[in-house]
């Protein structure tokens, strides 16, 4: 089996199940019980806020919990919007390609009166700061751009845009899921105020994140119910989740170097081959990318079908079709790059991991090529390309 | 849980009657790439009688799957029968589909009767 969505989920690392499943059967209990047991999971808990703190340049006070990155997303936006509110600043600059953690988020502040920008993210997939410098208003409470985006994973200039943000005195949210443990981030040295991430995106559990908020930063709570977080977030503590994600980034930092150059290099060779399927183009900009990332349209055919034939020669990818994600629009992510519906729905997402080989790349390739070749072979659409009767996107 | 039937699974994989019929009488060609989407039906009619018929589809795996299964279903039957065909009788002959994927046997439905709505006028003869 070659999996190839690690930008949907990873394995788990085996330090990160070890430590796992050594908590859940040695330090089960509650961090808020002053009793010996309780005090136990509370030093864990507290040894994982300070390992996280330090991957990112943070301390540890600045570290919150949550049950993973939509949480961390929702509360970000949610509680400078709060002090915006306030404040008589009720402008949110964003872009057009967030995930949906941010944009659903945002439609609903829209709802409940605020305006909210949605900057282009162009043909590249790459928000441009003197844009954003642009959009500021005197308004303005919070810019959120994410630091790479799921699905085409452009990589976006966020020191820049937090330089501007700071000049600007707006603050800064970054959603960083798909980047932290995967390229180089600091919180200080790229200007971040506020920045999400999920374990179980660099091989850690499912069901757990975090939120680092800069002191000084307004920080509201979701979650009513208890002091725990300090009173920021309501709920006994995943202790087990959450120490398994310490050690997790911790690896996945240690390695991040090394993976990077590898995920790259099997990356650029995973394009070099797809390019060579005619009609065919990479979404988003081939150099500021993720490692591991590789996004395709092919016209002529539909990304659902795709996957199924690739999954039956044992190759396990995603898709921004319409068909996969049970609306009748392909991703907004597409879209938003300037992709038209036709091409959109032929779309191929591969996320690379370490696991994989060169060899395994070949044979995506060889897989691919096939597949595409054989459902253009029945394509009514590919026939009228073909034939002249309709030009070809791509 | 699989997504899909294996029935579906089966006729997405092996799809029957896949390609064109350089003389067809009836031709029928639905949806629009747009919603990602297009099925094209190959009718040839003699005597009444659906004596070939072929598809070409763009589309998802029960796009696929269902002009498959409307292509084995209508083969070899009286026109009186095809134009009876459902949608319904396309989703239970593939053992289902999932809620969502409804349309897509729609689609097919549409394509057949819009390849015999093309058929009746290049004939002029009557199909009611």
């Amino acid at each position: 089996m070659i999996y190839a969505d690690n930008a949907a989920t990873t394995k788990m690392s085996e330090a990160a199940v070890h430590t796992m499943t050594t908590l859940l059967q040695e330090v089960w209990g509650n961090p808020s019980s002053l009793y010996v047991h309780g005090q136990k999971a509370k030093e864990v808990l507290e040894q994982a806020r300070e390992e996280i703190a330090a991957v990112i340049g943070a301390s540890p006070r600045e570290i919150t919990f949550t049950s993973g990155g939509s949480e961390a997303d929702n509360q970000a936006i949610r509680s400078v919007a709060e002090w915006g509110r306030l404040k008589g600043k009720m402008h949110i600059i964003s872009t057009a390609f967030e995930h949906h953690a941010v944009l659903h988020t945002l439609n609903r502040l829209k709802r409940e009166g605020f305006e909210i920008t949605l900057l282009d993210v162009h043909e590249n997939g790459l928000i441009r700061p003197a844009e954003v410098e642009a959009a500021i208003r005197e308004d303005t409470c919070l810019v959120t751009v994410m630091t790479a985006n799921n699905e085409i994973g452009t990589v976006q200039p966020i020191r820049e845009i937090g330089a501007v943000c700071r000049a600007k005195k707006v603050f800064f949210h970054t959603d960083a899921v798909q980047a932290v443990g995967h390229i180089p981030l600091n919180v200080a040295d790229d200007n971040i105020d506020m920045l999400s991430a999920s374990a179980h995106k660099f091989h850690g559990p499912k069901g757990v994140g975090f939120l680092y908020v800069r002191k000084g930063v307004p920080l509201f709570n979701l979650i009513e119910g208890g002091a725990q977080e300090r009173g920021k977030r309501a709920g006994t503590e995943n202790v087990p989740g959450i120490a398994a994600m310490a050690t997790a980034l911790k690896e996945a930092d240690a390695k991040r170097e090394t993976n990077a150059a590898y995920l790259t290099k099997l990356r650029d060779r995973l394009i070099r081959g797809l390019l060579e399927i005619p009609h065919s183009a990479l979404n988003g900009d081939a150099a500021c990318r993720l490692p591991g990332n590789v996004n395709f349209c092919f016209e002529g055919i539909e990304g659902e079908s795709l996957l199924l034939l690739l999954d039956d020669k044992g190759i396990q990818a995603s898709s921004g079709s319409a068909c996969t994600s049970g609306s009748l629009d392909p991703s907004h992510v597409l879209l938003a790059i300037g992709r038209v519906h036709d091409v959109a729905h032929g779309s191929l997402r591969l996320s690379l991991g370490e696991d994989l080989s060169e060899e395994d790349i070949d044979y995506i390739i060889r897989s691919v090529k096939e597949v595409v070749a054989y459902l253009r072979g029945f394509s009514p659409i590919w026939r009228d390309l073909m034939a002249g009767k309709k030009q070809f996107i791509l | 849980m699989a997504l899909y039937s294996e029935k579906v699974m089966d006729h997405f994989r092996n799809p029957r009657n896949v390609g064109v019929i350089e003389d067809a009488n009836g031709i029928g060609e639905v949806g629009n790439a747009k919603c990602g989407d297009i099925m094209k039906m190959y009718l040839k009619i003699e005597d009444d009688i659906v004596r070939d018929v072929k598809f070409e589809t763009f589309g998802c795996g029960s796009a696929i799957a269902s002009s498959s299964m409307a292509t084995e279903l209508i083969k070899g039957q009286p026109v009186s029968e095809v134009k009876k065909l459902t949608n319904q009788a396309v989703a239970e002959a593939l053992d289902g589909l999932p809620d969502y994927k409804m349309h897509c046997s729609v689609l097919a439905e549409e394509a057949i009767h819009s390849a015999l709505e093309d058929y009746q006028k290049r004939t002029g003869k009557s199909i009611d």
